[in-house]
């Protein structure tokens, strides 16, 4: 198992032995690692000896209590800064210096541990920082192989995937303290805004698969004759619980057949996409129209909905990763923010574009064209 | 007793931090109103003056939180307002109020990172409640 040096400058020795112990016995595995990270603890009572031991050897993460008997923590994080050493700092503050933690974390700190904290508290504050340590890492793998990674990318995505874990974490803890009384009844609405917050961590999970699976190249593409109306009809399908749901109808015209070379799986994910949309973003009672239009040239398919529609100024940014319309009307509705930058990749494989019009209260269109 | 209970703005587009966050609030004793827009917390500012505002930083746009604060601060100046966000860490945005030149732009008492404990939320009302 791979470990991180972990370096604890405190000059209380039960809370060094405290953490020495915990971390022993943890490690932190992410299902995109290949295997967990586990943790050395080195301690240390001073910030005079924190220094010799950095001069020495930069750990990977040190946590540092800020009320030494010499030179203090805020110090030590001023001297590791000077250095520029690379190494991430975690302040442990007792609540009263809160500010300090505030400065401390604007001079670099990472993040700060309020004193006292719990033994899962500190786990999870080494869980945050590894997990930043290792998309450094890879980040820094994937630009000396010579791809182009968007650290940005990962950011807004841990973001988006912190934000549920949040919310059920926060509705677990109500639960454990009984905060609704002992009947379970009164739990009923917390388990159901969890189950919907999982299931939105889920599909944006799939999203990202998906988005990954284009970016990587890696996927094997199976681009062959296929039948694009087979291919619609199949989706149409696919929407069918969602939008009974919703009371949205689909309306598809095609020509019976519509040879075009693609891979079968591709097109499945934008016509799921663009139809899920279009259903999302719907009235109540309204439809769909997708059409598919086979020209001797290229292959057109538009998608029309009469849903709520967009202002002008909100479409240029439409197809970015992780941007959702926030409105009014979109407060209810879910969704990863990737769907639609998912099949504008998709789109370009084949040389083809994506357009919108759209009118707020009337619905938007979306046309697709690929050339033959 | 209901009528002296000190009344706290909460301000958020994530329906379930609104929700654990009143919960919260409220078990300090305080009377929770909440919005979760930027929009609708402006409407409700014009008839309501609260004795605290939180207020998420990302809504509508990325920066709602700020203009929020920036407007509530000039038609209430007295009263304090809290900033509660989950960017930082995972952004590497870094903005405390800590700096004169910071208090001057970010017209925000505190500002609090999302994960914060309900007993320190609670100290820090009644810190910058002055209670």
């Amino acid at each position: 198992m791979e470990k991180l040096n972990v370096l604890v400058v405190d000059d209380e020795p039960g809370i060094c032995s405290g953490i020495n112990r915990i971390l022993s016995k943890f490690s932190v595995g992410f299902p995109f690692m290949d295997e967990n990270i586990g943790f050395d603890v080195e301690e240390t009572f001073s910030g005079e000896e924190a220094i010799k031991i950095l001069d020495n050897k930069v750990p990977d993460i040190i946590l540092l209590d800020n009320k030494l008997p010499g030179m203090l923590g805020i110090e030590v994080l001023e001297y590791i800064n000077k250095k520029r050493f690379e190494t991430i700092v975690l302040m442990i503050t007792s609540y009263a210096s809160l500010e300090l933690a505030v400065k401390a974390t604007n001079q670099g700190a990472h993040d700060f541990i309020p004193k006292p904290f719990t033994p899962q508290e500190l786990r999870s504050a080494i869980e945050s920082v590894t997990k930043h340590i290792f998309l450094k890492r890879m980040t820094r793998k994937l630009n000396k192989e010579g791809k182009q990674i968007r650290f940005q990318f990962l950011s807004v995505l841990s973001h988006e995937l912190k934000t549920p874990l949040n919310a059920i974490e926060g509705y677990l803890r109500i639960m454990q303290e009984r905060q609704a009384g002992n009947d379970l009844e009164g739990y009923n609405k917390i388990i159901d805004r969890s189950l919907l917050r999982v299931k939105g961590m889920r599909n944006l999970i799939m999203d990202l698969l998906d988005l990954t699976k284009i970016e990587s190249g890696k996927k094997r593409r199976e681009v062959a004759p296929v039948n694009i109306a087979e291919i619609a009809k199949i989706s149409v399908d696919t929407m069918g619980p969602i939008s009974i749901q919703k009371d949205v109808k689909i309306y598809l015209k095609t020509p019976a057949e519509v040879i075009f070379e693609a891979d079968q799986e591709e097109f499945e994910i934008i016509f799921n996409n663009l139809l899920s949309n279009a259903i999302k973003y719907n009235i109540e009672g309204g439809r769909v129209d997708c059409i598919i239009d086979d020209q001797a040239d290229k292959l057109i398919i538009t998608i029309k909905d009469t849903g709520i529609g967009m202002d002008e100024d909100e479409m240029p940014r439409l197809f970015d990763e992780f941007v959702r319309i926030k409105n009014e009307q979109t407060k209810n509705i879910s969704g990863s923010g990737l769907g639609l930058s998912i099949v504008k990749k998709l789109i370009r494989l084949y040389k083809g574009d994506i357009t919108v019009e759209s009118k707020p209260g009337e619905g938007s269109t979306f046309r697709l064209k690929f050339p033959r | 007793m209901e009528k002296n209970k000190k009344s706290i703005l909460l301000v958020d587009d994530d329906e379930d931090y609104l929700f654990q966050t009143r919960l919260n609030i409220e078990q300090f004793g305080f009377k929770v109103i909440t919005a979760d827009s930027q929009s609708e917390a402006e409407k409700l500012l014009e008839t309501l003056k609260p004795d605290l505002a939180i207020l998420d930083l990302m809504m509508e746009s990325d920066d709602s939180g700020f203009i929020l604060a920036f407007k509530l601060k000039r038609k209430y100046p007295d009263v304090p307002v809290i900033i509660a966000t989950a960017v930082t860490a995972e952004t590497g945005m870094s903005f405390g109020v800590s700096s004169e030149e910071d208090r001057k732009w970010i017209k925000a008492d505190l500002y609090i990172e999302k994960g914060i404990r309900a007993d320190q939320l609670h100290k820090e009302i009644i810190k910058l409640l002055k209670i």
